[in-house]
């Protein structure tokens, strides 16, 4: 086939988008969302790392403030929560072998999403509303730095997306427990109280040892969808509270903002952002782990009861740790600061490092295995939280936090190491393992561009966070612009590695569109010609 | 006291240790489980080892720094000690407002830095000449913000706010405003 052939048809024309399910067109919808979004963060990130060298003059510093604001959003909400979402509610109703609940809903959590990313996002880049995500009080409703429309419709952007994950919410826990249309009444109860982990906790003590009815996969997806709802509530919350400021300001009322206390809303929101963090990105982590480990290697999890007792241990760690966010805020008490902050969170070392462990036992029962897309981009996402956690339970030191917050090192070798290379190689690792399965086995255009992919990801994203974090060691800030390039020398690097980490997701993205063609890309977008809630076509 | 640069070295060695040790297993096991062998089960002991270390570590380095890091005992009975000497700061529309033009003390006694916010959320950071940090905390806006510090070596210091407080938070630095000597 010609190269044209190919990237109008796809590799072989193996890719028909007439076969897909509605299923597999809402999965793929959101991947690609998800990954239209990446590419948003990626080149917002790249702009910035060129900053941090040399300020771009076509580039204000208060739109420079703007992109800060809506990069770690976008890279969230509209890239992790589009893929995180497609894929769980695929995986969910696949595992658990029935239809899933809505897919109405799933179209529309799809739709939610893509849209509210779209709304705050321009409304940033437009209005230049720059609160950061941190949004710490007064800050959002400080009208005389920001407008008070473009705050709004970022403000209402933000509630889309949460509306859009309250429907997610609603749709899993829905499949997880509803009984299908001429099925036998299902054990909703039982059923719950299995994807909880309590079934596992008490396994761990009892003789006689109760079957699970949920799979371990499912468990894990269940329980960071507990923390995805309550975050979505506090974020809701937050929301209407600044919403309403904002609408006092236009209607021309100075509504006082002394009315909040600024530490108390401060230790409310880190609450709620800390289930996205230390909660659901853990949660779904471990889980996607253990799924793509027993996938790959065909064999039953190592350890599992331990496995889903750490799941349950892990959620309920993740509404503790908040604190560890305000070691360096004076007037938080000492008693939180320890327990919480210091304590608490050392605990997810032992629950990230118990994931950890599992799934390369799991591996290592199989060898040898064949270094497959999947098991080498697992690895990479095993690698980075094996880098990234240890650097975050260091700055959960109050002691070490009086010299590092809000230095680089928060957000090189912890935050943008985790996120890029623990987070993102493992959703590239279900990405690559589930794409035969979505497209009803479309072949992949070039393996020599996924090699591509792997090394300049994997190598830019750990070369990047290292520079960041080593400039943050030489007391580089986080949050702040430096116009005298006083640390070039770790930032030139940095944006190499990021250069790297563009580069990596470009040919990603070639490879795929050229696998499925563009034919196929916009054939995701129109209707399934088959109107029934099966998850693959009946004849594969 | 210890300089905070002596703490931020020996963090630097023991990280960049830790890095090369895992980066290293996870190269090892990658070409081992991918290498023709035989397929074995990872023993239950191993893996409870495995937690008992984790739990250890996580504990540990708390105890460490507790017991290592001298401002850390300062910061938690901040409320037992008396300063030696104080500097009330304020913060207001992106600026700090200082007692003096420069604010002076020696070695080895015990400074507060008082510093009150009337709007916004900002920081507090004290910087060396190389821009590296000596230390910082946040400053929240209705409440008391007070850190305790003992300087050990004479120096010049810039205060730099640490906490974003919108695109105007960039140029809160005030140029050499601390100056510690041996003694006044």
């Amino acid at each position: 086939m010609s190269f044209v052939q190919t990237l109008i048809s796809g590799e072989q024309k193996l890719f028909k988008p007439d076969s897909l399910t509605q299923m597999q067109k809402i999965t793929l919808r959101f991947v690609v969302i998800g990954l239209i979004y990446y590419g948003f963060a990626v080149i917002e990130g790249m702009l910035m790392r060129v900053y941090q060298v040399e300020p771009i003059a076509a580039i204000p510093s208060y739109q420079y403030f703007a992109i800060l604001t809506a990069h770690p959003l976008v890279g969230i909400f509209g890239s992790t929560y589009s893929i995180v979402f497609g894929a769980f509610l695929f995986l969910v109703p696949f595992l658990m072998k029935k239809p899933i609940w809505s897919i109405k809903m799933a179209n529309w959590t799809c739709i939610f999403i893509g849209v509210g990313t779209f709304v705050f996002w321009s409304a940033g880049f437009i209005s230049h509303y720059s609160p950061l995500y941190t949004l710490y009080w007064p800050l959002p409703a400080d009208f005389s730095q920001f407008s008070a429309v473009g705050g709004a419709f970022f403000i209402t952007g933000i509630a889309l997306v949460m509306v859009g994950t309250v429907l997610f919410v609603i749709n899993i826990f829905k499949t997880i427990t509803y009984t299908p249309e001429g099925w036998e009444k299902q054990p909703s109860g039982k059923l719950i109280k299995s994807a909880l982990g309590i079934d596992g906790f008490t396994n761990m003590f009892a003789k006689k040892q109760k079957e699970h009815l949920v799979s371990l996969p499912v468990a894990a997806i269940a329980r960071g969808t507990v923390d995805v709802a309550l975050n979505a509530g506090i974020i809701l919350f937050t929301g209407v509270l600044i919403l309403v400021y904002m609408v006092g300001a236009i209607l021309g009322f100075d509504l006082k903002e002394t009315a909040v206390d600024a530490l108390l809303y401060k230790n409310w929101f880190w609450w709620g952002l800390d289930l996205i963090a230390d909660g659901l990105v853990l949660i779904f982590v471990a889980g996607t782990w253990y799924l793509l480990a027993t996938l790959i290697t065909g064999k039953q999890l190592f350890m599992q009861n331990i496995a889903r007792a750490a799941l349950l241990v892990e959620l309920v760690v993740s509404w503790t740790v908040w604190s560890h966010h305000l070691l360096s805020d004076q007037a938080q008490p000492a008693i939180l600061k320890i327990v919480s902050g210091e304590l608490v969170t050392a605990f997810e070392l032992i629950t990230q490092g118990l994931a950890f462990f599992i799934t390369l036992a799991t591996l290592w029962s199989a060898r040898p295995l064949k270094m497959t897309n999947p098991l080498k981009f697992l690895l990479g996402g095993l690698l980075g939280f094996a880098l990234a956690v240890p650097a975050g339970i260091m700055q959960a030191d109050i002691g070490l936090n009086r010299i590092l917050h809000n230095t680089q090192w928060i957000i090189g070798p912890h935050v943008h190491v985790a996120i890029l290379v623990g987070l993102t190689m493992t959703l590239y690792s279900a990405i690559y393992l589930l794409f035969p399965i979505l497209t009803n086995g479309a072949k992949l255009y070039s393996q020599k561009l996924s090699n591509i992919h792997f090394w300049a990801h994997l190598i830019g994203g750990i070369g990047m966070g290292a520079f960041m974090g080593m400039a943050g060691l030489k007391g580089m800030l986080r949050r702040t612009i430096y116009f005298d390039g006083e640390f070039n020398l770790y930032m030139i690097l940095a944006a190499l590695c990021g250069s790297l980490l563009l580069i990596s997701f470009l040919v990603f993205f070639y490879n795929i569109v050229m696998s499925v063609g563009l034919n196929g890309v916009l054939g995701i977008f129109t209707g399934a010609k088959v109107k029934n809630k099966d998850l693959v076509p009946a004849e594969n | 006291m210890v300089d905070s640069s002596v703490v931020l070295a020996g963090q630097t060695l023991a990280y960049t240790f830790y890095c090369s040790v895992i980066i290293l297993l996870m190269i090892w096991f990658g070409v081992k489980v991918t290498s023709e062998g035989k397929s074995t089960k990872v023993s239950p002991r191993v893996f409870y080892s495995f937690v008992v270390f984790l739990a250890v570590i996580g504990v540990s380095l708390h105890m460490v720094t507790f017991n290592t890091i001298p401002w850390v005992s300062i910061d938690v009975n901040m409320k037992k000690i008396v300063a030696d000497r104080t500097f009330e700061i304020t913060v207001e529309d992106h600026e700090f407002k200082l007692p003096s033009e420069k604010l002076k003390c020696q070695i080895n006694e015990v400074v507060k830095f008082s510093v009150t916010s009337n709007d916004l959320t900002y920081g507090f950071g004290l910087f060396r000449e190389d821009n590296s940090m000596v230390m910082q905390m946040q400053v929240v806006p209705g409440h008391k913000n007070d850190l305790l510090w003992k300087f050990s070596k004479p120096g010049v210091y810039t205060i730099r706010s640490t906490e974003y407080s919108g695109p105007k938070g960039a140029a809160m630095i005030v140029k050499d405003a601390v100056e510690v000597v041996e003694t006044l």
